[in-house]
């Protein structure tokens, strides 16, 4: 168990730097997913804690040690590799008990822990059997099981689960989490889908082009993100966003084509008459009038039946607008709807920093 | 397999009919005629044959020169493939961990392969020259301390370490190649496991290694067997009293300076089935490439 | 490299370096004798560093073994035994896989098991062929009666005769079959989606079209990689050059000269062994495959992987 530092981390290859000073506080004990396209640099953070890369500048810390200087030997952190990279030369149980033997531990004790870890990854039966013989969700369990038997001090993921088929990924998702309800080691966990991330996380790391954009529990950086790149990355279907002005009290913003829409005025007074960008997320959306927040008319081409809702397309003060409603009517081609728009929903972005426009703080909280 | 083809047979026919009736004439008749030679005897240059069975063979078989051939042979085929491919296993390795430097080692193992074994033959035949060079140093403590040119033994060293060199890079371009087929996440997941570099050698990298391992043994013998004409007819000429007589090289010598043909061609066949025995023997039980799918 | 190990790295650079070293010895020792004279190359103790007799020698050395000629006929060579093998491998391996008739497998299965027959363990017999190319097609007409039936039919006696002996084809031809060319041509043509063959067809090119406009383009590094090894290959060749040629003068190409500046007893007549000229003769010799290795590095590594020889 342990927590870790990340202080001012920074990677750079020749003169590409890839990550720009990252600082976070991982948890005893927390599962912490870092989420962000690839080429985001996450990878490489993950690389750096584990000491598979150099650090360039900076710091990391396990349990209050700084391991810039340590082996990745040395660390007490356990990897799950993308590729599973498994021995594909040794048995099942070689290669769960590969570190242990490296470690001297005596024979007797390897084999006992060896068939405990099995156990507990349920591949008792295929000890025998070489990474060949096994189907991908067996060898993702092997390389679980590699990383458990050392008892580390931190679980490292990277991608672990993107070369499964989907149906696996959800099953090998649960039981991640199921693993780390029992062992509460601290985990790190690297990935691209936003399902996984929201689904394994106590808090999320939202990174962009080798900063952090975000840091926060998965509702924080749902309901309220930090900027208009975190507001666009999560949620499915994306976030709307519109090109505004804020308008004369600072109560609403005009949209494109002149209708207004109610924000906050605690934030809008201090930016009257400026442009701002706002994000709406389609399911917050709702069809017809209602009351307070705003009303607006967007006109709609299309919906997509998604079964269990529907999304109307259309465009909305000159930019596309998704809505995602249970309204089963189709429109009529260009057929113009009301569509209400609640005050809490509209997130404003600062269009040149992208970050969010915001009287409220945006809340960095530490992990539940 | 493929299911769009074209459909003019004719121009299939015309497009390989030229290599079908090169190899007809140079690969295929020849060796029919060296089976029948093996087992006529001929006049050489025309005359008539005659059927002798199995008479070539056991006059061969049972010639001690031709034992004599088969001994060095082996030595000379086990000698440089083991020092060829252990020299280029240990370069390969080192090579491997791409420190700085990397690529001026790399070329600067490739090279030797591009030297002709007769070009490679005569550096080395001066290199060992007992009267001049670096060896006949050891000449001037006492005489024929180093003679390769009287005495078998050291001629047999001489041409060893010859085709153990020109052997070398291509051993090392393989090995190089099979070490960086090995996924880069499985010496991570190594180091991670808490194994050293060496540790990781041993553990990881020269078990992955095997086929290559193997595929190389093979074709290093079977070479040896083939390619060391040159070296040898430049560097010892089989000599001194046949210590450096390769099979081979005594083809050659029974044939075109001896003359006669039923020996020499009873010979090949023995040496060709030995190579299509490796050859095949390669490829029905070396698995060439190791699949990581891990 | 994942850890710091410094001792491990200056062990590296040691063994990496003697490595080196052990590789240039005999070539070093070449260039060393290349560049004294006779006398101090024959002193003992030797020379170690080198001298300033090198453009003296080599010019030496070059009109001693008539190199004007040789260098120039081991070029046409090469050359020749490349453009064969590319052009043969390519066509066999395109009429293999782009063509669906009944002995496809059987040709390609003749072409690989060549493979088996190394020219030096059936040299006797092909040296006889080389003297008649034509030979083995006299054989089989006599064998099955056909020469009897002309010469009943037209009072001609059909005399076949092709001799390579001392030609420029019989350098060539013999070695531009290639088993390895066919099976790096075939394994690339097999990856060729079905798509593009159809696209082609309904583009309305033909099968000698598609080899010239889309395959060939799309081979380019293939032929490369083929190209380089097949040269090494064929400037090194020794022992077929030793046999077909007897006409050195005109015919004989650099790597067999070698072969005749061995400075021994037979050579110098019991004189002082030539070794500063015969070894910058050597040097002559390495320089052409060498550059070819050292500047196509890369198309020459990818080369002998894929053919796996």
């Amino acid at each position: 168990m342990a927590q870790i530092g990340i202080r001012g981390v920074r990677k750079s290859y020749g003169k590409t730097q890839v990550v720009h000073g990252v600082d976070v506080d991982i948890v005893d004990g927390e599962f912490v997913v870092i989420l962000g396209p690839s080429g985001c640099g996450k990878s490489t953070l993950l690389r750096m804690i584990a000491g598979l890369e150099e650090i360039t500048a900076g710091e990391i810390s396990i349990d209050g040690e700084v391991v810039n200087e340590l082996e990745p030997r040395e660390r007490g952190c356990a990897m799950v590799f993308q590729n599973y990279a498994l021995y594909p030369h040794m048995t099942v149980a070689q290669n769960i008990g590969y570190s242990l033997k490296v470690a001297g531990v005596p024979r007797a004790t390897r084999d006992q822990r060896v068939l405990e870890t099995a156990r507990t990854i349920g591949l008792v039966d295929f000890l025998d059997r070489k990474p060949g013989q096994l189907s991908g969700g067996q060898r993702q369990r092997v390389a679980m099981g590699r990383a458990m038997i050392r008892e580390p001090r931190v679980f490292l993921f990277d991608e672990p689960l993107s070369n499964l088929d989907a149906k696996l990924r959800v099953q090998m998702r649960l039981e991640i989490r199921r693993l780390h309800q029992r062992l509460r080691a601290t985990s790190v966990f690297v990935t691209h889908d936003q399902v996984e991330a929201m689904t394994l996380a106590d808090r999320l790391i939202v990174m962009n082009e080798g900063h952090i954009d975000q840091i926060g529990t998965p509702s924080e950086v749902y309901g309220l993100p930090a900027s208009r790149y975190v507001g666009g990355f999560i949620g499915s279907p994306p976030m709307n966003f519109l090109d505004v002005t804020v308008g004369g009290d600072g109560g609403h913003v005009v949209v494109g084509d002149g209708q207004h829409l109610s924000i906050d005025p605690a934030i809008g007074a201090g930016l009257v008459g400026q442009t701002v960008e706002v994000g709406i997320r389609p399911e917050h959306v709702t069809v017809g009038h209602r009351a307070g927040g705003s009303t607006l008319t967007a006109a709609f081409d299309f919906m997509e039946d998604l079964g269990a809702g529907r999304l109307f397309h259309g465009r909305l003060g000159g930019a596309d607008f998704i809505v995602h409603s249970p309204e089963h009517r189709p429109p009529a081609f260009g057929e113009e709807i009301p569509l209400h728009i609640p005050r809490d929903a509209v997130h404003l972005f600062d269009p040149q920093t992208g970050k969010r426009v915001a009287a409220q703080p945006v809340v960095q909280a530490a992990a539940a | 397999m493929r299911r769009a083809y074209f459909k003019d047979n004719r121009i299939a026919y015309l497009l390989v009919a030229p290599q079908l009736l090169i190899i007809f004439v140079f690969f295929y008749w020849p060796t029919g005629e060296a089976l029948f030679w093996a087992f006529t005897l001929e006049q050489p240059w025309g005359g008539g044959n005659e059927w002798v069975g199995l008479d070539n063979l056991n006059a061969v078989l049972s010639d001690g020169r031709y034992w004599n051939a088969v001994v060095v042979s082996v030595i000379f085929a086990l000698a440089s493939t083991a020092l060829a491919m252990g020299m280029a296993l240990i370069l390969a390795i080192f090579a491997d961990r791409q420190l700085r430097g990397y690529k001026f080692y790399r070329i600067g193992m490739i090279w030797p392969y591009a030297i002709a074994a007769p070009a490679v033959g005569l550096a080395f035949r001066f290199v060992f020259n007992p009267d001049a060079g670096i060896m006949s140093y050891l000449n001037t403590i006492s005489a024929d301390v180093w003679n390769p040119t009287l005495n078998g033994t050291h001629a047999l060293i001489m041409i060893v370490v010859a085709g153990a060199w020109k052997q070398v890079a291509y051993n090392f371009i393989f090995f190089l190649a099979g070490l960086q087929s090995i996924p880069k996440s499985i010496t991570e997941a190594g180091a991670m496991d808490g194994a050293s570099v060496l540790r990781r050698v041993r553990d990881l990298q020269l078990p992955l290694l095997a086929p290559t391992f193997f595929f190389l043994l093979v074709i290093n013998i079977t070479d040896s067997f083939t390619d060391s004409f040159g070296i040898v007819d430049v560097m010892t000429q089989g000599g001194p009293a046949r210590a450096t007589d390769l099979l081979v090289y005594k083809i050659y010598t029974d044939g075109f300076k001896g003359l006669d043909y039923s020996g020499a061609a009873a010979q090949s066949i023995i040496l060709m089935s030995l190579v299509i025995l490796l050859t095949v023997f390669q490829f029905r039980y070396i698995e060439r490439r190791v699949h990581y799918t891990g | 490299m994942i850890e710091r190990t410094p001792i491990l790295n200056v062990a590296t650079h040691v063994i990496m370096f003697s490595g080196l070293l052990l590789l240039l010895v005999p070539v070093w020792f070449a260039f060393v004798a290349s560049t004294h004279t006779m006398q101090a190359v024959n002193a003992i103790p030797p020379e170690f560093l080198p001298g300033d007799q090198f453009f003296t020698n080599i010019e030496a050395a070059w009109t001693r073994a008539d190199f004007a000629t040789k260098f120039v006929n081991s070029m046409i060579v090469a050359v020749g035994v490349v453009v064969g093998k590319v052009a043969i491998a390519a066509i066999t391996a395109f009429s293999i896989v782009f063509f669906n008739y009944r002995l496809r497998q059987l040709a390609f299965w003749m072409v690989f098991i060549t493979l088996m027959l190394p020219l030096e363990v059936r040299i006797v017999p092909t040296f006889a062929v080389a003297a008649n190319a034509l030979s083995p097609f006299q054989v089989l007409m006599n064998l099955f009666g056909i020469t009897a039936l002309v010469e009943a039919v037209s009072g001609v006696r059909v005399e076949l005769n092709w001799n390579l002996l001392n030609s420029y084809t019989g350098l060539i031809l013999p070695l531009v079959a290639t088993a390895t060319g066919t099976f790096l041509y075939r394994q690339f043509f097999l990856t060729i989606p079905d798509e593009l063959v159809e696209a082609a067809k309904m583009d309305g090119a033909g099968p000698i079209r598609f080899l010239r406009d889309t395959l060939i383009p799309l081979s380019k590094t293939n032929m490369a990689a083929l190209a380089t090894i097949m040269f090494v290959f064929a400037w090194n060749q020794y022992l077929w050059p030793l046999l077909v040629i007897t006409d050195t003068a005109n015919f004989g190409v650099v790597v067999v000269e070698l072969g005749r500046l061995i400075p021994d007893m037979t050579t110098t007549g019991g004189g002082i062994p030539e070794w500063h000229t015969a070894m910058a003769a050597t040097l002559i010799v390495m320089v052409p495959p060498l550059l070819v290795v050292v500047l196509m590095q890369r198309w020459f590594v990818r080369g002998l992987i894929n053919t796996d020889k």
